[in-house]
């Protein structure tokens, strides 16, 4: 699978100490000095041992040493000593444990964060938003995840946004109520693409359990929640001619109005545009509808084998009539630079090597191949070409 | 034939130590080749040599395996061939007890591994997180067969903990006060009461998981009601008492290593001892350090960073201890001795990891990453097998007779060291650089690959180590050069007998008055005259018994029956067992002539 360094523009993209906000700072400052003070200790005891080693080895004809058997001073020297730096660890610590789990400020974006084996959905309550596995976020604005599964414990890690969190199963007590949702909050220092996975084994396809979080400027990020609202109708309509269905599709241009969720636009949209977009330069505007492009009628047809085939069991794309809600949300698919929870390269080769047999990419994955059953759904016995005429229709919802 | 049916039925502490220890050095090798094949198969990005379900049993099996079928019985091994013979008895007090353990876990670890051949082995790793384990996300008999095994290994070590406390506290000789007793037997001690305490807990967990499974109950099914927390509560509640469970005895074997070979006695005794009883309590307190990413909110995540930081103070006793008894010495570098540094030198690197964990927030960026692997192995390898490296070397001429070959032993020594090393130290950059455990395989984005490879050679080093390690027990149990009774020149009541001691240990009881009865020359004088005497007639020992291994097929069967899912079938496994025990109870230990007067 090709590199996306460039488009992560850092030698280690997964670094735990490269921290992008105020919540990996402090997590960052605190390791810094824990690392210190360890060191320290550390180089008492090999510096002792190697000065015993070389000083007090066996010489030839020596007499029996003298038979010390403790010495109180000593003891409680090197028991006050570890205490006392035990202390001065402790303090800051405790003192970033409450700073780091405070509820969210009010003017914070809540986002819904939810796990599956083995993928992400996250939720845009107020903007009626939702997507999958690329996670867009506003720089400098506090953001605050709120964290539940949909089926076993995962854990929520992008190293550089700061810690893990785990995500539990939401519980489902007798009389209705359900609990068991977490949260991590902070405030996203610069933009740029950062790349997370889940922590906690989960499942066969654990390991392919990944993440991006698109940080972007306010203004780059409202213009992508318009189109994933707003305009998603008409950019999920890549066809010439409505079709017919198209009268059943959800009205979703509200949410639009709703967007600015936080109020506070204004807050600290950094100078620097440039970097990172969504998929880093990449044109972001939707072809207007009935403009006539190239393979239209290949994107046509695959949108017409999609909407008919049991991907719609699962799969919702805005603006179409696909709705489900079992599956990762399709919605502006085109823009994202991989497929497979971060897995592969978002090509038309990747896609359609991804509907043909999701399992020899992510084994244990629910979705059904074109000829392997998966989860309670059949093989879709799609053929090469309809296969082929799906990819490009979804590498088109840009 | 009558050889073997000799060991079968026999109820002598040491021969059962020796098959604890055969036992465990089996496992200690498929365990390792289990950890071989994972580092193959991380030897490149992106690579896909085994498949990740495969991936997933092994590193499950490898995590249960190393704990439970090696490291905790390799120590349980010692405590069975060397506990006696320090306290000056014959026996443990419930000789046929302890045969009984060593069948449950023997049993039971074959009863997990079998799963293997029916290519389900289990596959939710050693910690077993619910709700990922119940029916709904893992239908498999993979979790059955790792519910049953533990189920059925854990019997073994809560018998194994009552008999040894039993035989501390009644059968140590006359005038071994608990001041005087060596600090191995203490941290045996010490350990049997965090057995019989911690294990209970985990068979807790895993009945309820059992009956989650079985008999469709809902401790930890969420659509139920059920908490899948609660699992983590039950687990570490167990599982870091278990950490204990498995340091403890290695720092008491090196505890009494470094005074034989530095010509000093133990510094500051007493303070070694309050040390690991304090860790022995505190390590009660200190589970929810393994869920600071569950959240569980500030107040909980303060109180654990507050006590897991204090159990670091005790530890650092410990070892500023071992230095002070080193400092002013006379230091012979056997291999018994470098293992015992080793354990000094790179123990201390896991434990200052551990503080680093001990800081909430900086585990949210290290939990559950290659770092906290680093980290584990730094203290379960760098600590607990360095110390049962250590005394093996050690008890090696007591239990055969001869010497080991310390030319082999400094090979295995070395190569264990840099194996060791090359294969754990990268691992805390690939953590630190963003790569989670328990993957079959990473992105090459991560830009983790070289530290893997460096990783993979470590380890297949470490391999070669202990194929040395084998090889030297081999040949020197063959060839090693005769070993008197004291090789060593050590100073407490294990050394004062012939090697290999008799079947029934001490002709006579010795009567003691120090801390090292072997290194005060009048005193020595007094305890060979009747340790090494001959006997006129040979004291009379318990007899050979095949209930032992009965009553563990029974307990065995049973648990594997439950896998049946009827409620009923267990049972007749359970009436086996209890006929097995009805038989056993009315034997007689001693025979016909003798009274029963032992358990």
């Amino acid at each position: 699978m090709p590199l996306l360094l460039a488009a992560c523009g850092s030698e280690y993209p997964q670094s735990s100490i490269d921290p992008k906000t105020d919540f990996a700072e402090i997590i960052h400052g605190l390791y810094v000095s824990v690392f210190w003070w360890t060191m320290v200790i550390l180089a008492v005891v090999w510096i002792l041992l190697a000065y015993i080693l070389v000083r007090f080895r066996e010489r030839p004809d020596q007499p029996l040493p003298r038979q010390i058997r403790g010495h109180l001073g000593m003891e409680i020297g090197w028991t006050i000593g570890p205490a006392i730096i035990v202390v001065a660890i402790a303090v800051p610590t405790i003192q970033a444990v409450f700073a780091t789990q405070r509820g969210d400020p009010d003017n914070a974006m809540v986002v819904e964060v939810v796990g599956h084996q083995f993928w992400w959905e996250f939720r845009y309550g107020e903007a009626g938003v939702v997507t999958a596995n690329e996670l867009h976020l506003p720089v400098g604005r506090p953001v605050s995840l709120r964290l539940s599964s949909a089926d076993v414990i995962h854990s929520f890690w992008v190293p550089q946004l700061g810690g893990k969190r785990d995500v539990n199963p939401v519980v489902r007590r007798p009389e209705g109520e359900e609990v068991s949702a977490t949260w991590l909050h902070f405030t996203i220092r610069e933009p740029g693409v950062y790349m997370g996975q889940c922590a906690e084994f989960c499942g066969e396809s654990h390991s392919l359990m990944g993440m991006r979080v698109v940080a972007e400027s306010e203004e780059q990020f409202q213009a992508w929640l318009t189109d994933m609202g707003g305009s998603a109708a008409a950019s999920g309509e890549p066809a010439a001619a409505a079709a017919p269905d198209t009268s059943a599709v959800p009205d979703t241009t509200a949410a639009a109005d709703t967007v600015p969720a936080g109020g506070d636009t204004t807050a600290a949209a950094p100078a620097s545009d440039t970097a990172a977009g969504p998929p880093a330069g990449q044109p972001a505007p939707a072809a207007p509808a009935g403009e006539p492009q190239a393979g239209d009628a290949l994107v046509t047809e695959g949108r017409d084998v999609f909407l008919r085939s049991t991907c719609v069991a699962c799969h919702a794309i805005g603006g179409t009539s696909a709705q489900g809600q079992v599956g990762p949300n399709l919605t502006l698919l085109g823009r994202r630079s991989t497929i497979a929870s971060g897995w592969m390269e978002n090509t038309p080769e990747n896609l359609e090597r991804w509907i043909t047999s999701p399992r020899s990419v992510k084994p244990g994955v629910l979705m059904p191949g074109i000829a392997e059953a998966g989860g309670n759904w059949p093989a879709t016995n799609l053929s090469a070409e309809q296969v082929g005429a799906v990819a490009a229709y979804l590498s088109s919802l840009r | 034939m009558t050889n073997l049916w000799s060991w079968i039925t026999t109820v002598d502490h040491k021969r059962i130590g020796v098959m604890y220890f055969l036992t465990s050095l089996f496992f200690f090798f498929v365990g390792g080749i289990e950890a071989l094949v994972i580092r193959v198969q991380l030897w490149k990005a992106e690579q896909a040599l085994i498949s990740a379900e495969l991936y997933n049993q092994l590193f499950t099996m490898h995590g249960t395996t190393m704990v439970f079928m090696v490291a905790m019985p390799m120590a349980v091994a010692f405590f069975n061939y060397v506990v006696p013979l320090q306290i000056g008895a014959r026996d443990v007090a419930f000789p046929r007890l302890n045969a009984l353990s060593y069948w449950i876990f023997l049993f039971g670890s074959l009863f997990m591994n079998a799963s293997w051949f029916v290519g389900s082995a289990p596959n939710t790793s050693w910690v077993g997180y619910a709700n990922l384990t119940s029916l709904q996300f893992s239908p498999g008999p993979n979790v059955d067969f790792w519910v049953i095994g533990l189920s059925i290994v854990g019997i073994a070590s809560i018998l194994g903990g009552v008999n040894f406390i039993t035989t501390i506290v009644n059968l140590r000789a006359p005038g071994m006060k608990f001041m005087r007793m060596p600090l191995f037997t203490w941290m045996t001690f010490v350990t049997s009461f965090v057995l019989v305490t911690a294990i209970p807990v985990i068979a807790v967990a895993l009945i309820l998981l059992a009956f989650d499974r079985f008999f469709d109950a809902n401790f930890y099914v969420t659509a139920a009601g059920g908490d899948p927390i609660l699992w983590q509560h039950l687990f570490w509640l167990f599982g870091h008492p278990e950490v204990y469970i498995l340091i403890l005895p290695s720092f008491g074997m090196i505890s009494d290593v470094i005074p034989a070979f530095s010509r000093k006695p133990l510094f500051g005794y007493p303070v070694v001892v309050y040390a690991g009883v304090l860790i022995g309590f505190i390590g009660w307190g200190v589970w929810s350090h393994h869920m600071f990413t569950s959240g569980l909110g500030p107040i909980a995540d303060s109180f654990f960073v507050a006590s897991t930081m204090i159990i670091a103070i005790p530890t650092g006793v410990k070892i500023f201890n071992w230095l002070a008894t080193m400092w002013g010495g006379s230091i012979r570098f056997t291999t018994a001795m470098l293992f015992s540094i080793g354990l000094v030198a790179v123990f201390t690197i896991g434990g200052l990891s551990g503080v680093m964990h001990a800081s909430a927030p900086v585990d949210l960026q290290q939990h559950d990453t290659y770092f906290v692997v680093a980290h584990f192995h730094y203290v379960i390898v760098g600590g607990v097998m360095m110390g049962l490296f250590a005394g093996f070397y050690y008890w090696f001429p007591k239990v055969t007779g001869r010497m080991p070959d310390e030319t082999l032993g400094k090979i295995h020594f070395w190569l264990a060291l840099i194996g060791f090393n090359l294969l754990f130290f990268p691992m805390h950059f690939s953590g630190i650089y963003g790569m989670p455990r328990r993957t079959w395989t990473y992105s090459a984005e991560l830009n983790v690959e070289l530290w893997n490879q460096l990783s993979t050679v470590g380890g297949f080093i470490f391999g070669a180590a202990a194929v040395v390690w084998a090889w030297n027990m081999i040949r020197s149990a063959r060839s090693g050069a005769p070993a008197g009774p004291n090789p060593w020149g050590a100073a407490t009541l294990e050394w004062s007998i012939p090697s290999p001691p008799h079947h029934y240990n001490f002709p006579s009881l010795p009567v003691v008055r120090t801390r090292e009865p072997l290194w005060h020359e009048e005193e020595r004088r007094e305890v060979e005259a009747v340790t090494l005497a001959e006997p006129e007639r040979e004291p009379e020992m318990p007899r050979p018994s095949f209930w032992p291994i009965l009553v563990a097929a029974g307990a065995t069967l049973t648990w594997a029956l439950v896998m049946t899912g009827i409620w009923w079938v267990p049972l007749t496994g359970l009436a086996f067992t209890g006929f097995a025990i009805f038989m056993w109870a009315f034997e007689n230990p001693f025979g016909k002539k003798a009274g029963a007067h032992h358990g």
